[in-house]
């Protein structure tokens, strides 16, 4: 049942960004007589201010990132954590994803690869891997860009936030894939 | 908080680097990250100028407004500061629709125009309102229908297992973001300065 639904969903969403594409035109154009290509070319000139504008902000971040990836203080802190971890039940093997989720979305992939690699797709391992992979995001990544587009730069309590609920969704992930799938 | 995090992140790696010898991996990220940045950003112009010339379209024709009307209950409860039929309304209620539907491509220009559109609210323009943390931990939390497709080419037939996880999962993680959100924006370390 579940995977017909799955298979439903992936296949309509392949139609989605073309029907909109021509959908919204359409509507402007004989509903309510927008002048679609020039509104069209007014708006999309903020493309380019927009993106140039993230630019100090993705590169505060992601060289922070970087680095504190390159160090391999991640396998230090790793290796302080693992006991107190496996006390409260969290798998070893899970926990260098869900910390490195929120900083880097192409080092979780690989992580994620490698779980798969080592483990298969079958096991518990790769499932709450990629339940983990697929029910967060790179927060960091996410807030450089948002704010960065806009000029923010005191973000208050966003990160905070944020980070509580990767954790926690970090922790269903766990939880839910022993309960459901183990 | 982020300058912490931010200073903390580099300090520490400088520290491992000469303890562990790893200085020069250091050194290395460093450059490149700096170079990946802005190929990252430079690869944005292209698809946000096409989503963004296309919101414009949907503006014009009063389709954001008539989207903000129709989600107006959800939305006033997550975004009480901001006019239930503002633009900025349908900007988001996309956003979030492109997020579950795991068309993460979309997702990020529709979302830039909604902080776009929250900035022209907010008062102090180099601090976040609370609209916007409320809406950027939503996105971060990702509330998600489809899986990746990163992760369904990874997972092959598992994949189908770990839908019902991945949904459970995000639901609780989104949850905790608007419970946290809400709690943390009236604590005095995170209040804005007009409320304290």
């Amino acid at each position: 049942m579940i995977e017909s639904i799955i298979g439903s969903l992936n296949a309509g969403s392949k139609y989605i960004i073309p029907l909109l594409l021509v959908g919204i035109p359409f509507y402007g154009l004989a509903v309510k007589k927008v002048k679609v290509y020039e509104v069209f070319v007014e708006g999309a000139k903020d493309g380019f201010t927009i993106a140039v504008r993230i630019i100090p902000y993705l590169v505060a971040i992601l060289v922070a990132i970087g680095m504190f990836r390159a160090s391999g203080a991640l396998d230090v802190l790793l290796g302080w954590l693992a006991p107190v971890l496996s006390f409260f039940g969290f798998p070893a093997e899970n926990f260098p994803l869900a910390v490195m989720r929120p900083l880097s979305g192409s080092g979780s992939l690989g992580l994620l690869t490698d779980l798969v690699n080592e483990y298969g797709a079958d096991s518990i391992q790769a499932k709450i891997g990629a339940t983990m992979y697929g029910s967060s995001e790179t927060t960091f990544y996410v807030l450089a860009v948002y704010f960065g587009s806009v000029g923010i730069v005191k973000s208050r309590h966003a990160l905070a936030a944020g980070l509580t609920a990767d954790a926690v969704g970090a922790m269903s992930a766990v939880f839910f894939c022993l309960l459901l799938l183990a | 908080m982020l300058n912490y995090i931010w200073f903390g992140m580099m300090f520490i790696a400088v520290i491992t680097g000469i303890v562990n010898g790893t200085i020069e991996a250091v050194t290395q990220a460093a450059i490149d990250m700096a170079k990946v940045a802005v190929e990252l950003a430079i690869g944005l112009i292209g698809i946000m100028a096409l989503w963004l010339g296309v919101m414009k379209i949907a503006e014009k024709a009063g389709l954001m407004s008539l989207i903000a009307k129709v989600v107006k209950p959800i939305t006033v409860r997550l975004f009480p500061d901001v006019p239930p039929d503002h633009p900025a309304m349908g900007s988001i209620v996309m956003n979030m629709s492109a997020n579950m539907l795991g068309l993460g491509n979309a997702a990020t220009p529709l979302g830039l125009k909604a902080m776009e559109e929250l900035q022209q609210l907010n008062p102090n323009k180099d601090t976040a309102s609370n609209a916007m943390v409320m809406f950027l931990a939503i996105n971060t939390s990702s509330v998600q229908l489809i899986l990746p497709a990163t992760v369904v080419a990874l997972m092959g037939m598992a994949a189908s297992e770990i839908f019902l996880t991945t949904i459970l999962a995000t639901t609780c993680s989104t949850i905790t973001a608007v419970i946290m959100v809400r709690w943390l924006e009236k604590r005095k370390r995170f209040a804005l300065e007009s409320d304290s």
